[in-house]
């Protein structure tokens, strides 16, 4: 066992870190409350070839392997949580075609989706449906060449601006996927506002009213919609998070140590007080476990072994809720500071929370896990059989 | 395609603990079918044998027993072989 980057993926880390130092934190605060992301930023993403990181050089995008798409997210959610939720929601349906898309789709869609010609977005969520996103309310019919779509999606992630949507909606009951341009006739896309944190990703509300779809952006066979298409979608998803909550929560660790070696109280520096020390010692601690499950998730992925499934959900409950612990010891660290928009914490604890709702809250997470140790350690013969060793020894 | 077989059995015993799999067993009907499990299929099959399930293939009678897993495999191989 060996857990080291290799130089590339070294080089790569140490070019997204520059590139958002840059480019991303000078302008985060300033997104998060003008609740916006100005597209230059989002262009600057895509000219980096950041937007395509799922995209096979031969399609046109950048073709990183499944570490060094974790090291962007980390960069990334490091600097700006609602930009990293862009490159997640564009990923995921990227993914999406990619694995599940026809010929067309691919052939169309995917070069405009690495060029960043295109932003899409990943509709899923309604006002009636969250966690039990198999109960889908938006309907599809066919009809003569087309499908008719009608329903209502809900938070949105940068569904303001996005070009295409993959839109997940029941057809006769049979849950199926389609791709919906966001002109497309039927269609209307109110902003959401006001929200706790990943406050610049300019979330939507879709409104679906007859909207009129040819039938070739079905994407995947009717029936398959949710267990393939939104499953491997928000796989990625929730692994894209995962590294995003280590970004967010090694922010608050560079902030912290920042803050504590420059602020006195008592007539010297915070660091130099026991209790700010246990705090900053449990978030490096946890951060570097939550970092390795991330690792670990994105090797499995890289060589398709189907436990990078639950290591992905494992990985992105752990940091999800660590990265909570860390953001709240970072504003109380920060005291009265760490309250204002002057200091970036705040803001930190804010997008940290959304983290445990999205891609699958905690306690999905949680049901899954626990499903998943049934499974795994009560009933297994090989466990069986070294829990009888081990009584006989 | 022995060997196909019981990989495939194999596999799904962690999922359904205690039962012993027939090959025309339809495991749909068993009622443990969860979108977590059909990604983990899908994965299983396209590391073990070295072959990519598509869109195409996605039709729940080519799942829905080992046999019918196998004879899924066994179509899409020479493709690959053929490559």
């Amino acid at each position: 066992m060996k857990i080291e980057l290799n130089p590339q993926q070294k080089n790569a880390k140490a070019t997204f870190r520059a590139f958002v130092d840059e480019q991303i934190v000078p302008y985060a605060d300033q997104c998060d409350r003008e609740e916006r992301t100005p597209l230059n930023l989002i262009q600057k993403l895509a000219q980096k070839g950041y937007l395509s990181a799922v995209i096979p050089q031969e399609s046109g995008g950048s073709g990183m392997d499944m570490i060094t798409f974790g090291l962007l997210n980390e960069e990334l959610g490091r600097g700006c949580s609602s930009l990293r939720s862009l490159l997640t929601v564009h990923s995921m349906v990227a993914h999406a075609l990619l694995k599940w898309g026809s010929r067309f789709q691919k052939e169309y869609w995917i070069p405009k989706l690495a060029s960043g010609e295109v932003i899409a977005a990943f509709a899923l969520s309604e006002p009636n449906v969250g966690s039990d996103a198999k109960s889908v309310e938006t309907t599809a019919t066919f009809s003569g060449d087309s499908y008719i779509l009608n329903g209502q999606k809900k938070w949105i992630t940068y569904g303001q601006i996005a070009d295409i949507f993959l839109v997940f909606a029941n057809c006769e009951g049979k849950p199926s996927t389609f791709l919906v341009e966001k002109n497309t006739p039927g269609l209307t896309i109110a902003p959401i506002s006001g929200m706790l944190g990943v406050r610049a990703s300019m979330l939507a509300e879709l409104h679906l009213d007859n909207c009129q779809i040819p039938q070739e952006n079905l994407v995947c066979r009717q029936g398959f919609g949710f267990s393939h298409v939104a499953a491997s979608a928000l796989d990625y998803g929730r692994y894209s998070v995962a590294w995003g909550c280590v970004g967010i929560a090694q922010a608050c660790l560079e902030a912290c140590i920042k803050y504590t070696s420059q602020r006195k109280q008592f007539g010297v520096y915070l660091k130099e007080h026991q209790l700010i020390r246990q705090m900053i010692s449990e978030a490096i601690a946890n951060i570097k476990a939550a970092r390795l499950l991330c690792y670990q998730a994105g090797y499995l992925k890289e060589i398709g072994d189907p436990k990078s499934i639950i290591e992905t959900s494992i990985a992105k409950y752990f940091a999800s809720t660590i990265v909570n612990k860390v953001a709240n010891d970072a504003v109380q660290i920060h005291g009265g500071n760490g309250c204002s928009s002057e200091y970036p914490v705040q803001r930190y604890l804010r997008d940290a929370k959304i983290m445990e709702i999205i891609e699958g809250s905690t306690q999905i997470q949680q049901i899954t896990i626990a499903e998943y140790g049934y499974q795994e350690y009560l009933f297994s013969a090989e466990l069986t059989e070294i829990s009888q060793q081990l009584v006989g020894t | 395609m022995e060997e196909v077989k019981a990989k495939i059995k194999k596999f799904l015993s962690r999922f359904f603990t205690g039962h012993e799999f027939q090959a025309d067993e339809d495991i749909f009907a068993l009622g443990f079918v969860n979108s977590m499990f059909a990604m983990q299929l899908v994965l299983f099959i396209e590391q073990e044998f070295q072959i990519t399930i598509e869109n195409e293939d996605l039709d729940f009678d080519n799942f829905r027993t080992i046999n019918a897993m196998a004879l899924l495999i066994k179509r899409k191989i020479p493709v690959v072989a053929g490559n």
